[in-house]
């Protein structure tokens, strides 16, 4: 199953590599991670998202938390949340599909941050199916490249997510 | 007051109450070293720096304090990479010093340069690249607590040339500020108190032992746990000491090479209170036989080791001799009569498990049988030596024909089979516990790993034992040949070897030869009788002697084979 864990980690440097190898040394898979410096510039969160059994996902848990540079890890995908990715996409545009596009950006509430005759930068920020939705539909229109940030998550309500106890969780 | 960083590392060491290191100078490390000079701390220099590494982690299991060692930037630093993942494996506490280029040249593959914070990163508990003098205090006093607090492991500080050579104000002592990192120690009544009404329920429960008995010094709540409800005690191979093994309750050991009685109990167990073990792949056999019947609990201060390999159904995160000590609070309030009656009778039926197929082998008044020389040892020393190991068949004849009093009087590299380790390990553990005998139980193949230590044991004068059994085999390899491939001794045969007595002789100490079973125990006396130098015995063993019982890769445990 997929999982999104969130990682309150000291931003010093080294964090990552440790996190990252720990993934890599113990064979599990990442399909994403992305790093940022929370409100408080001594603390940096990652998002990582990972697959795997019940079993897995407790290990790598587990893991994450025996790191000593590990503040707090939560497991995002077992609260209520909000996930997001933003994608920057350039694909053909010339003059004459160009409205056409237009009108798919409008419609998944992307972004055109370049534009010249031939090619178009579009913004997305959604969820990765949303995402992949929007990917699909430009596909026939030709994709240049594709460049994502790999997704963030955090928990609704007024709690910050990392604070979530066990017995806040959904099951 | 303002020092230089090597000057405020020194006096950090001896605030950690550091009386001896074991380290090998090189170029950046020649600031440390001018101080060292002069510093009240004993200095002990291997040959090898993976010499130096082993030495302080056997000076850290015979004593329990943490061992220190240093070694220079790049090749000094890689070749301390194996002691390092040794002690990582096993939960050794251990602070390694590495000198590194300075940090103006750090990435440019200066000469002897290596990252050796990367490369050590999957094998240590924390590790830390000092960038600035003023933290160096700081780290000092966080790498400590860090390596001998939780679950042990070692901590790696990497030391820039700069770094030490400037001048810091910084005091040694401080808070330890580490928000993510809180082991622990207490476990949660609950938990302890749904373990011991399962315990209370159980007709034949197992106790299961591990290392963790022996870290967190519970050998005596153990003890008293299993005789206050007559509970049988397994020990896995590191967990060997942590329980008397000629305590009535004691089953033996589990795993590839254990007991009978170990392997059987395991398996009819319905069940196991295991207490600070990892479920190693060597103690578990095939995981789907291991146990089927039984309930499990497991304490571990180590959250990760739980349900890692077999999948517990009460978890108590704690430390072992905190929690027995929580578990005797609560004992009272359960019913212990009810079952007393299964658990007596499950106790008769695995001590007659153990007097049907004890430990044994085919004796011999021809050729020397390599457990002989162990049984000797034991009975020469009274059972209360330090046994150090190498790895392999001498390993588990060590393990198998020793009977060990104490905690701490085994040494023996469990998790990584690190061969080479028990020689400089054995130099280490006597440098801690000169008042005790220490032997390397050694193979000639491990022993030739490490064997430029003899240098290192002369020049300290440190009296330590080596009895090789000699049977010019890489012998746990000849045993897997003979059994699984056929007997084709693919370049297992060790047919180039010193003459051990004569290199003993080359050295400066002293070397034994047993050809004959009826040598074998005026050789252990002699080498009883020194005590200032090291002395090698080589004992010429049954070349084709195998380690028996063995639970071959992939098998149950109650699959065990016998020899001939």
């Amino acid at each position: 199953m997929r999982h999104i864990i969130s990682v309150l980690v000291e931003n010093n440097f080294g964090v990552l590599s440790r996190v990252a190898g720990l993934f890599s040394g113990r064979g599990y898979n990442i399909e994403s991670l992305s790093v940022g410096v929370t409100d408080d510039p001594k603390f940096s969160v990652m998002t990582i998202v990972t697959h795997g059994d019940d079993r897995i996902i407790e290990q790598i848990i587990k893991q994450l938390r025996k790191l000593i540079n590990t503040i707090r890890v939560r497991d995002v995908t077992q609260m209520d949340h909000i996930e997001r990715e933003m994608v920057l996409v350039k694909v053909h545009a010339s003059p004459k599909y160009r409205a056409e596009i237009f009108g798919i950006v409008n419609t998944f509430r992307g972004k055109i941050v370049d534009l010249t005759t031939e090619s178009m930068v579009i913004e997305i920020t959604g969820t990765k199916d949303k995402n992949k939705a929007f990917l699909d539909v430009l596909e026939v229109y030709g994709i240049i490249e594709v460049v994502r940030t790999g997704s963030v998550a955090i928990a609704r309500g007024s709690k910050a997510t990392t604070d979530f106890t066990k017995q806040d969780l959904k099951h | 007051m303002s020092r230089t960083g090597a000057e405020a590392l020194v006096e950090c060491l001896k605030k950690q109450n550091v009386d001896i290191v074991f380290g090998y100078p090189g170029g950046v490390l020649l600031g440390i070293y001018d101080t060292l000079f002069d510093a009240d701390i004993l200095h002990v220099l291997p040959r090898h720096e993976q010499g130096g590494v082993h030495a302080a982690d056997g000076y850290a299991r015979a004593t329990g304090k943490v061992g220190v060692c240093f070694g220079t930037s790049g090749p000094g630093a890689t070749n301390l990479v194996t002691g390092i993942a040794n002690a990582y494996m096993d939960s050794v506490p251990l602070v390694a010093f590495t000198g590194q280029v300075p940090t103006a040249l750090i990435g440019g593959d200066a000469f002897q340069e290596a990252d050796i914070i990367g490369i050590t990163r999957p094998i240590v508990k924390h590790s830390y690249l000092v960038q600035n003098v003023d933290d160096l205090p700081r780290v000092i006093n966080e790498a400590f607590y860090i390596a001998s607090t939780g679950r042990p492991g070692p901590v790696v500080i990497d030391l820039p040339k700069d770094v030490v050579a400037g001048k810091t104000k910084t005091k040694c002592s401080g808070k330890i500020d580490l928000p993510g990192y809180n082991p622990t120690y207490e476990g949660h009544p609950l938990q302890i108190k749904k373990l011991l009404k399962e315990l209370s329920e159980a007709k034949k429960p197992v106790i299961y032992a591990g290392g963790g008995v022996i870290i967190s010094g519970a050998t005596e709540e153990l003890v008293k746990l299993s005789e206050r409800i007559g509970l049988p005690v397994v020990n896995s191979f590191l967990g060997l000491g942590g329980f008397p093994s000629a305590h009535e309750n004691y089953v033996g050991w589990l795993g590839m090479h254990g007991n009978f009685a170990s392997n059987m109990a395991m398996t009819e167990t319905d069940f196991i209170l295991a207490i600070g073990t990892r479920f190693s792949d060597r103690s578990t056999g095939r995981l789907d036989g291991f146990a089927p019947n039984a309930k499990i609990a497991h304490i571990d201060i180590d959250p990760a080791s739980i349900s890692k390999i077999v999948d517990i159904d009460i978890p108590v995160v704690g430390d072992c001799k905190k929690v027995l000590k929580q578990m005797e609070e609560y004992l009272d309030k359960f019913n212990w009569e009810k079952n007393a009656e299964s658990r007596k009778g499950w106790l008769k039926k695995i001590r007659a498990w153990n007097s049907e197929r004890p430990f044994s082998y085919k004796k011999s008044d021809k050729v020397i049988k390599p457990q002989f020389v162990v049984e000797e040892i034991c009975r020469l020393t009274d059972g209360e030596a330090i046994i150090a190991t190498e790895v392999g068949q001498n390993q588990m004849w060590a393990g198998q024909f020793y009977k060990f009093k104490h905690p701490r009087q085994f040494i023996s590299s469990g998790g990584l089979g690190t061969m080479g380790f028990g020689f400089p390990a054995a130099i280490g553990a006597k440098l801690g516990r000169p008042d005790k005998h220490v032997f390397d139980i050694a193979g000639d193949g491990s022993f030739l790993m490490n064997m430029q230590e003899i240098c290192t044991a002369v020049q300290y004068r440190v009296g330590v034992k080596v009895a090789i059994l000699n049977n010019k085999f890489l012998g746990m390899i000849r045993q897997w040949q003979h059994l699984f491939y056929n007997k084709r001794y693919s370049y297992s045969c060790l047919e180039c070897q010193p003459d051990f007595v004569k290199l003993a002789d080359a050295y400066g100490c002293v070397g034994l030869i047993a050809e004959k079973p009826s040598e074998v125990a005026d050789v252990i006396a002699e080498s009883l009788k020194i005590e200032d130098k090291p002395v090698l015995m080589d004992f010429r063993v049954d070349r084709e002697e195998n380690v028996y019982p063995m639970v071959p890769a992939g098998a149950a445990l109650n699959e065990m084979i016998y020899g001939e």
